[in-house]
């Protein structure tokens, strides 16, 4: 019989349940709202946090996010000016300023990344289109840094007058135009990725290869050179060094030379004709031998006491 | 009341799973409130607190009271240190590490400011500083990272050389990172901080890997040939100096041997010629007699003619004379 009397309790307490449910409702803190009335926006959105109340049943919470929202583009392949071919991968971050506008105009965040996708991709184009790859790939005047291997790239010069970061702010004012009509603003393009196509690749590679090889060339042709250098210096010094030596040893030889032959005449003159009388009986030992013939006459200064006893 | 005492030591099998769905009813209801009502934050996190879904406060690691409920607690780990990986990918972390094998072409190629194309793997770390701003500011904020590193990395890589960033500029290019993704993230309001941006690998692409070897290769045999050139100069000419010294020495010997030959025969001469001036005419016999005496024993063919006699020659057979 308690039971009986407990369930109109119980019916009371669902139904100010399901009412409460339907009055009352909360906003996250990254959410904002639009209470819409039969698909009727009523009122102004709402962004405060929190508690809230509204009419149950015929009013409906449609909410938002308010923070940033990321959109990746889908990389796309675009001629540069210089007419080379890239894939470029843009990414982009958005809020939904106007949550009402954005409500009747797309209706929720996957429509909207439909229309960015255009507006974003037809902004991108366009600035690529109208600038060089150098400028697309550079970001300032900044001078690179030579290193030992530096190789100057005779396209890779010149003044940067734009640089990425400019051209990115570009893209994001072109697409800025587009989206305030839903309600959406856009905070910030990037240029994610930007690449040759495979084709231009391939030709990229091969000129990489060919610098390669000049550079591998240089060396190799330094190495010779030097080599060569050093040969030269070594065959310079092997020739200074003998040739010194012999002239030192001349000098020497002259010197001594000289000094001897002054010595003999120092000595020898003093009697020229006994010199010569000493040196010749001193050349007779020596060059008279066995095989020698000698024919004297009997008048010869040893001989002549063959003769006679006292010869005149 | 008045049921269950009615029912009280009778034992009526319903009586007493009347009590306890009570009591256990009760209980069922304690536990769920204290479970919303406690809650614990862990040494490296902190607890975002939102009521009705709005944020009302921050609470440090330890035990804590909320409202049941109403309140909801979001931990974040704000000591914890992230880390994203560029162009390459981790598949396991250890003494060994694996790494995914390929793959990230998309991620890792990119145009450096000479035009050419670089690999470049790298990786990003970074906590969470600002756990309000990271919740409430920017959804998905590793993603954001993502984005956001891919895209300062070109723009820094693509004002270098290749070879800049292959060789001198690793850690400059770290460094700029870091600055620049720090400064692109504090305008979004992400609420991070990033701790390191390191250059793991930097390569030339995979298609023109070999000439960049030859190159090393190349400088190497530079190296290598000035080298040798180098020994064979220290292995020839030290040689040449020393045989140079030898000549020198060797003419000095000469020049010595010559002046004291010259000195001896001039001491000699001059000793006999002192002598001989004493005594001429005998000494001079003398000399000229002991000559002969000494050379002509050692002659083989002697032949002592008249004064007086003419034409000798027939009488010789000169050829036979020497023999």
């Amino acid at each position: 019989m308690k039971i009986e009397r407990l369930i109109p309790i119980i019916v009371v307490i669902i139904l100010g349940l399901i009412i409460l449910g339907g009055t009352l409702y909360t906003i996250d803190q990254t959410e904002q709202v639009v209470i819409t009335q039969f698909g009727e926006p009523i009122g102004e959105p709402i962004t405060e946090p929190g508690l809230h109340f509204k009419i149950p049943f015929i009013q409906k919470v449609n909410s938002f996010e308010k923070r940033f929202l990321a959109w990746d583009g889908l990389p796309t392949q675009v001629p540069t000016k210089d007419k080379r071919y890239i894939w470029v991968d843009t990414t982009a971050r958005w809020r939904i300023v106007d949550p009402l506008k954005f409500l009747q105009t797309v209706g929720g965040e996957r429509t909207a990344l439909g229309r960015l996708d255009d507006i974003i991709d037809s902004a991108t184009r366009n600035q690529i289109t109208s600038h060089i790859l150098y400028e697309l790939v550079r970001d300032s005047e900044r001078e690179f840094v030579e290193t030992e291997l530096s190789i100057q790239v005779e396209e890779a010069v010149g003044k940067v007058k734009y640089g990425r970061e400019k051209i990115s702010r570009a893209i994001l004012e072109e697409a800025s135009e587009g989206v305030p009509r839903f309600g959406i603003e856009l905070i910030d393009v990037r240029i994610k990725r930007l690449n040759y196509v495979e084709q231009v690749r391939q030709g990229v590679y091969s000129r990489m290869i060919a610098e390669r090889k000049r550079v591998a060339e240089q060396y190799r042709s330094e190495g010779q050179g030097g080599k060569a250098e050093i040969e030269g210096r070594k065959e310079k010094e092997l020739q200074r060094i003998t040739s010194e030596a012999y002239k030192k040893a001349q000098e020497i030889k002259g010197e001594a030379d000289a000094e001897a032959t002054g010595i003999y005449a120092g000595a020898y003159n003093k009697d020229p004709e006994f010199y010569s009388f000493l040196k010749t009986l001193e050349t007779y030992k020596e060059t008279l031998d066995e095989d020698t013939t000698l024919i004297l006459t009997s008048d010869s200064d040893f001989y002549k006491y063959l003769k006679s006893l006292s010869p005149r | 009341m008045a049921y269950d005492e009615e029912g009280k030591g009778v034992n009526f099998p319903e009586s007493i799973p009347g009590k306890w769905i009570g009591w256990g009813v009760v209980g069922i209801i304690l536990i769920i409130i204290l479970v919303a009502t406690f809650y614990s934050i862990g040494p490296e996190e902190v607890g975002v607190i939102k009521r009705w879904s709005r944020y009302v406060r921050t609470t440090e690691p330890g035990l804590h009271l909320k409202l049941p409920f109403a309140e909801s607690v979001t931990k974040v780990k704000v000591k914890h240190i992230f880390k994203e990986e560029f162009g390459f990918r981790t598949l396991q972390a250890g003494v060994k590490t694996i790494y995914a094998p390929g793959g990230f072409e998309e991620e890792n190629l990119m145009l450096t400011g000479d035009l050419n194309v670089a690999v470049v793997e790298w990786i990003v770390q970074y906590k969470i500083e600002n756990p309000i701003d990271y919740l409430f500011e920017v959804k998905d904020v590793e993603d954001t990272i993502r984005d956001i590193s891919e895209s300062t990395m070109r723009q820094i890589v693509g004002d270098r050389s290749v070879d800049e960033v292959l060789t001198v500029g690793r850690i400059e290019v770290g460094l700029e990172m870091q600055k620049k993704l720090q400064q692109i993230l504090d305008t979004y309001q992400t609420g991070v901080q990033i701790t390191t941006v390191k250059l793991k690998d930097v390569n030339p692409p995979n298609a023109v890997k070999s000439s960049f070897n030859e190159v090393n290769v190349a400088k190497q045999d530079k190296e290598t040939t000035i080298n040798q050139a180098e020994q064979e100069y220290n292995r020839v000419i030290p040689r040449a100096k020393g045989e140079a010294e030898k000549t020198i020495s060797q003419a000095e010997g000469y020049a010595v041997n010559r002046v004291n030959r010259a000195r001896g025969d001039a001491s000699k001469f001059l000793a006999v010629w002192k002598e001989y001036n004493k005594a001429r005419d005998v000494t001079r016999r003398r000399l000229y007699l002991e000559t002969l005496e000494e050379i002509l024993p050692k002659i083989g063919t002697k032949y002592i003619i008249d004064s007086e006699q003419k034409g000798i020659l027939p009488l010789l057979s000169l050829s036979e004379g020497g023999k």
